[in-house]
């Protein structure tokens, strides 16, 4: 404690000395003599401290000892001059002298000169309006918290009043875990095993060994390794889930596909083992061969290749699947081909084969099979045109099916499909012919003149056609380049079709003339408009490519868009002046040339008509269609619900002829309904900005009977819902997270002390408790 | 051979119990169920009908009181109670489930001006005519005690009305000047003036508590802060202000019933232009009331008719009226969100349902499926004319009716008597006033 006081002391001491110093710096003052006194009285006062120390003497006040008119610069004595002092007589030296330490007060002093009097206090009124508006600024800020909460319940979609919720404790699993215990048998068994194995139970994610073994690693290894650890399990859940996935697939075609692709990877494999390796690629084969003819795997006679056999006379799959079969088991067979085949080796099987497989398989298998070398050699050239008949009747489909399943790109399948129901057609068609029944009917229509047996030459083109494809499609049977094939096929296809297009088409000639009798104009875009009827959908490759043989047939019966493109400008030069026409002949003749050549690219009229047509197309209600193919009859491949069904089930648009039927020149239009335009909204609502955007929400339906129950949950949402009995309090800011910034309300009271005594206070205290 | 044949997995289609749902497999393909669009149509326009059909929105009339009713006060923690003061200084107390008065108590001389309850719900405040603030309980006498209010506090002057604090052992008056009270106090803790004319209603904001609004005779709807006893701002409308409300759910929003026919939403920040002119009345407005949401609001007018207008709507959603039903003076809206009751100069109370058309008690997920769904397709195809036509039809009396045919005229003619000042004047020397600041004369500082 004294040691501390001490140090104060010797401190203050310290700046004392250093304000004696400084008047003493001053260089006019300093004399000698001073300096010797000051260091005497200096040791005095470091000598006193040292005394001091004892804690009994205290320091004495300085006294004036020496009289005399010389005052010290701290003790300013008035006596003397019976004046008063003023402020001026002191700063006359400070104003006259330049020294630096007297700046500062010459600042303060400039200062002080510089500041005047106060204003009068403002008026009571302006003050309280001062305040208030002080206030207001204050609480609109306050309220401005509120804003963000304001405006999401304004956007919200749905409001839940009340809005205090009542939060549902949670329990911790531990907790939950703790309470529990293993009852029955299986449960103490797991546990048991649980706990064996150190399995954490609650939420750790490695066993005591796994961390263990991540202590003994470093913090990079350990992460490293979790890393890799992660993602493994990773790895490995996905490929079980794609494995799963891949199992699940139904589609028999994909299947195919992945065992064809595994297939092909294995020939590559074995090809660049080939190439690599001759000698173990030749072992393996001959070891494939030999487990070949150890098995009877592929040799039909399995249970299900039994059932197969029941199978194949009807079924074409069926067949096609021991085909395949067959030729796996040969392919296998075979002997390398350096080594030369023997027939007795190739009889065995073959013999085999004949008594497993009834008679029918193998007929068609005669003709079928591709890269069957017997078969090949069976398929001479000679007898190739003998067997045409039978080959139409029994090539078509086996050809779909190859395709079907060598298919990877949509456009051969499509085509294929095309060929066959063409060929279905001219089969059925020929059938016709045989009987010479329909024939009749047939010819009717459209082309009396034609003779069937016009027709049936046309017919025998598909048959040709189909040679070509049969042979086009033999090459392909080979397991490469099945694809790329098809793809060169098709240009010539379509260059041949000119040839089939004269097919007759009996329902579409009905109905053209139908349509040429109701709409003159509209002939041309028949073949455009979306048919209704399954029978035109069918054939609508067909009638595309038929288009322009056709069109040039109506033309000649009734151009009626040339009758109209010539009589036009007829009507245009009449509207013209006839003696203008007299007069000034040349010059006209000069300026339609003209206008002739600045408007030789666009076709006014023709773009009118073609306007009128599409729209009567679209104003048009179609025809309703009602047959049902088979209905009453038989039904199936190629058979068509007859005509006087077909006429008894149509039924026909209604309505009156177009108001513009006949004019030429003039577009009515019938859109309008004033009976729909009662119920049609007719000025944009509101919020939308488009009509577009009010049309989409009109047309989202909204209904259960079209969304699922969660969607139309969702979309009926009320957007304030209540509880029915609850009352609804007014929110609070400890609702939406804020603190209220009513608590303060109370500081009205601190405001008037005055007025509240000490028992009212905890009167108030206690009621807030309350 | 293989015979494909039709069969059913009983799994698909039968219950394990008796209390699982039905699953009823559907088809969503939209081919199957086409014309959504007319279908929901025609769906919006049977319930839009069906909705006019069932709104019979009057459920009671409470009636006992021998002079009309002048002031109205919920409960807040019974739904079912009613407090209600007639101007002949008799307040009564209702059960709203059984429709009965289930205390009578003659409270003041003369008109009861205000009456408001306390935030716990156990006493309950009233000023009338005679100068007095008394308090009460909410719970009878017991037998044998004589009906005595708690506390009763003599003042100077008329108060014209109470409010109480939303969670604070305080209540406001007024009368000459708002004073706010102590509960434990005979004299106001703080007065707060503002210009010298009777000061006709004061309310507490419901959310920041520290907040007051009164409306006074000099046309004038003053603020005030409690925390900092000094009014803030004050506005000046066309007409006085009966009385004002604030949204409980919107702390900075409140609704001023005034005696041009018109209520005015103001957000308390800027009072110069008012957030939205509530126009349908065809008299003065006299009260109003916010329902607790704080989507919608009631209103109370001597055209012996109450409205209930949308917040941010101009025009009203929907119109009450009865035959027998006199100026309407005071209204509420129930803290469930459910009904309104309003209070009327031929002594009866008169319960409404808040929903004209809602069907009312527990409602099975079904009925309540079918209720949201129709609420939805109504919504969307409001716009279409058959529908807005029928939603929009309301029977009004022929008073109120002819009324509103004559104010529509005169409103017409005002109008085009601007249209026409402005056509034929210097342009840039009339200035046009848009419709919602035209009632505004200034707002004070």
């Amino acid at each position: 404690m004294t040691a501390s006081r001490v140090a104060e002391s010797l401190l203050a001491l310290s700046q004392q000395e250093e304000l004696v110093d400084l008047p003493k710096n001053h260089p006019l003052s300093v004399s000698e003599d001073e300096e010797d006194s000051d260091r005497e009285r200096k040791h005095q006062k470091l000598l006193e401290a040292i005394s001091s120390l004892d804690g009994k003497n205290r320091r004495k006040v300085a006294e004036r000892s020496e009289a005399g008119l010389k005052v010290s610069e701290f003790n300013v004595s008035s006596e003397g001059s019976g004046e008063k002092l003023v402020l001026a007589d002191l700063l006359e030296p400070a104003k006259t002298s330049s020294s630096p330490s007297l700046a500062t007060v010459k600042k303060q002093l400039n200062r002080v000169k510089s500041k005047k009097t106060v204003r009068l206090p403002l008026h009571k009124e302006e003050v309280e309006r001062i305040l208030r508006e002080l206030a207001f600024n204050k609480t609109s800020q306050v309220l401005s918290k509120w804003d963000p909460i304001v405006l999401k319940n304004r956007q919200a979609n749905q409001l839940v009043f009340p809005l205090e919720k009542e939060q549902s404790a949670f329990a911790p699993i531990e907790h939950v875990l703790s309470g529990w215990t293993a009852r029955t048998l299986l449960e103490q068994k797991v546990f048991n095993l649980l706990h064996k194995n150190k399995q954490p139970v609650t939420d750790h994610f490695l066993t005591p060994m796994e961390k263990a073994s991540l202590k003994a690693m470093s913090l990079e290894e350990a992460k490293m390794h979790q890393a890799e650890l992660q993602r493994a399990r990773a790895l490995q859940s996905y490929y079980e889930a794609r494995a799963q996935r891949e199992k699940k697939i139904k589609s028999k075609k994909y299947h195919k596909i992945v065992k064809k692709e595994k297939a092909k990877k294995a020939l590559k494999a074995f090809e660049q083992l080939g190439k690599v390796n001759p000698t173990v690629a030749l072992e393996k084969l001959e070891k494939a061969r030999i487990m070949e003819r150890m098995s009877l795997k592929h040799q039909n006679s399995g249970k299900w290749a039994k059932s197969k056999v029941i199978m194949a006379k009807y079924d074409l799959e069926a067949h096609q699947a021991m085909q395949e079969q067959l030729s796996k088991n040969k392919e296998l067979m075979q002997k390398l081909q350096i080594a030369l085949e023997s027939e007795e080796e190739e009889r065995g099987p073959e013999e085999v084969e004949e008594l497993l497989i009834p008679g029918v398989v193998n007929k068609v298998q005669m003709n079928a099979d591709g890269p069957n070398p017997w078969m090949l050699s069976s398929c001479t050239q000679d007898s190739r045109e003998a067997e045409t008949h039978e080959d139409l009747e029994e090539l078509p489909e086996p050809v779909a099916h190859e395709v079907s399943e060598s298919e990877v790109d949509e456009g051969p399948v499509a085509e294929e499909e095309i060929l066959l129901k063409e060929f279905e057609e001219w089969r059925s068609l020929r059938r016709r012919s045989e009987l010479s029944q329909d024939a009749e009917l047939v010819g009717s229509q459209e082309t009396k003149e034609s003779s069937s047996q016009e027709k049936l030459s046309e017919l025998r083109a598909p048959s040709q056609r189909f040679k070509e494809n049969h042979q086009s499609w033999k090459p392909k049977a080979s397991p490469t380049g099945t694809v790329p094939q098809a793809h060169r096929e098709e240009p010539s296809l379509e260059e041949e079709e000119p040839l089939l297009l004269q097919r007759p088409k009996r329902v579409q000639t009905l109905e053209e003339l139908e349509e040429l009798e109701k709409e003159e104009c509209s002939q041309s875009q028949e073949f455009f408009r979306p048919g209704l009827e399954g029978q035109q959908l069918e054939r609508n490759p067909n009638n595309l490519s038929n288009a322009p043989k056709e069109k040039k047939k109506k033309e000649q019966m009734l151009d009626l868009q040339n009758l109209l493109t010539t009589k036009s400008p007829s009507v245009r030069s009449l509207a013209v002046p006839t003696t203008l026409k007299e007069v000034d002949d040349e010059e006209e003749r000069d300026q339609k040339q003209m206008i002739k050549e600045a408007f030789a690219g666009d076709d006014v009229i023709k773009d009118f008509l073609k306007e009128k047509r599409d729209t009567i197309e679209a104003s048009k209600s179609k025809d309703m269609d009602l047959t049902l193919p088979g209905w009453g009859k038989w039904g199936g491949m190629g058979l068509k619900p007859s005509a006087k069904k077909r006429r008894h089930f149509l039924i026909k648009a209604p309505g009156p002829p177009r108001k513009d039927k006949n004019f030429p020149n003039v577009i009515i239009n019938e859109k309008r309904n004033i009976h729909a335009a009662a119920h049609q909204v007719q000025v944009l609502p509101y919020p939308f900005t488009h009509h577009s955007q009010f049309e989409r929400t009109v047309q989202t339906p909204i209904g259960s009977t079209w969304n699922t129950q969660r969607a139309f949950q969702k979309l009926t949402t009320p957007k304030v819902v209540t509880k029915p009995g609850h009352i609804i309090k007014p929110i609070k800011a400890e609702d939406v997270g804020y603190w209220s910034s009513s608590r303060s309300d109370l500081s009205v009271m601190q405001r008037y002390p005055k007025q509240l005594s000490m028992s009212h206070k905890k009167q108030l205290k206690k009621n807030s408790v309350d | 051979m293989k015979v494909k044949m039709l069969s059913r997995n009983p799994d698909t289609y039968v219950r394990e119990t008796k209390l699982d749902l039905q699953k009823v497999p559907r088809n969503y393909d939209p081919t199957l169920h086409p014309f959504e669009v007319p279908r929901e149509y025609v769906r919006a326009l049977n319930a839009t009908k069906l909705e006019r059909v069932f709104a019979k929105p009057f459920l009671a009339s409470l009636d006992g009181h021998r002079d009309g009713v002048n002031c109205l006060a919920k409960h807040p923690k019974s739904l079912a109670t009613v407090l209600s003061g007639a101007c002949d200084g008799e307040v009564k107390i209702w059960n709203l489930s059984q429709r009965k008065c289930i205390r009578t108590i003659q409270a003041h001389e003369g008109f009861v001006r205000g009456i408001c309850t306390r935030f716990c719900g156990t006493s309950f405040f009233t000023v009338g005519d005679d100068k007095t603030v008394k308090q009460w309980k909410m719970d009878g006498p017991g037998y044998g005690e004589e009906e005595e209010p708690l506390h009763t506090i003599l003042g100077k002057t008329v108060y014209t009305g109470i409010d109480h604090h939303w969670k604070e052992p305080l209540f406001a008056t007024c009368g000459q000047q708002v004073d706010i009270w102590d509960e434990q106090k005979t004299n106001p803790i703080c007065s707060m003036t503002w210009g010298f004319d009777s000061i006709s209603s004061v309310k507490f904001n419901p959310i920041e508590t520290f907040l007051l609004g009164s409306c006074a005779s000099d046309r004038n709807i003053v603020l005030y802060d409690m925390r900092q006893a000094t009014p803030l701002k004050k506005v000046i409308l066309d007409m006085r202000t009966n009385t004002i409300c604030w949204n409980p759910m919107e702390a900075f929003i409140f609704t001023a019933a005034n005696e041009d026919y018109n209520l005015y939403t103001f957000d308390m920040r800027a009072l110069d232009t008012p957030v939205m002119v509530h126009m349908d009345h065809v008299s003065a407005v006299l009260d109003v009331d916010y329902s607790p949401t704080g989507k919608e609001f009631v209103s109370a007018s001597f055209d012996k008719s109450i409205r209930i207008f949308p917040v941010a709507r101009s025009q009203s959603r929907e119109v009450y009226h009865t035959k027998r039903m006199q100026h309407v003076i005071c209204v509420k809206w129930t803290s469930d969100n459910k009904y309104i009751m309003c209070g009327s100069d031929e002594m009866n109370i008169r319960l409404w349902k808040a929903n004209a058309s809602e069907k009312l008690g527990v409602l099975t997920s079904r009925e309540k499926a079918a209720k949201d769904y129709n609420q939805k397709l109504k919504e969307k195809f409001q716009h279409y004319p058959h529908i807005k036509r029928i939603s929009r039809h309301r029977h009004l009396p022929k008073s109120i009716y002819s009324q509103i045919q004559e104010q529509r005229i005169m409103k017409e003619a005002r109008r085009r008597k601007e249209v026409n000042r402005l056509k034929h004047s210097k342009p840039g020397s009339v200035s046009i006033v848009s419709k919602k600041k035209k009632h505004i004369v200034a707002v004070v500082k």
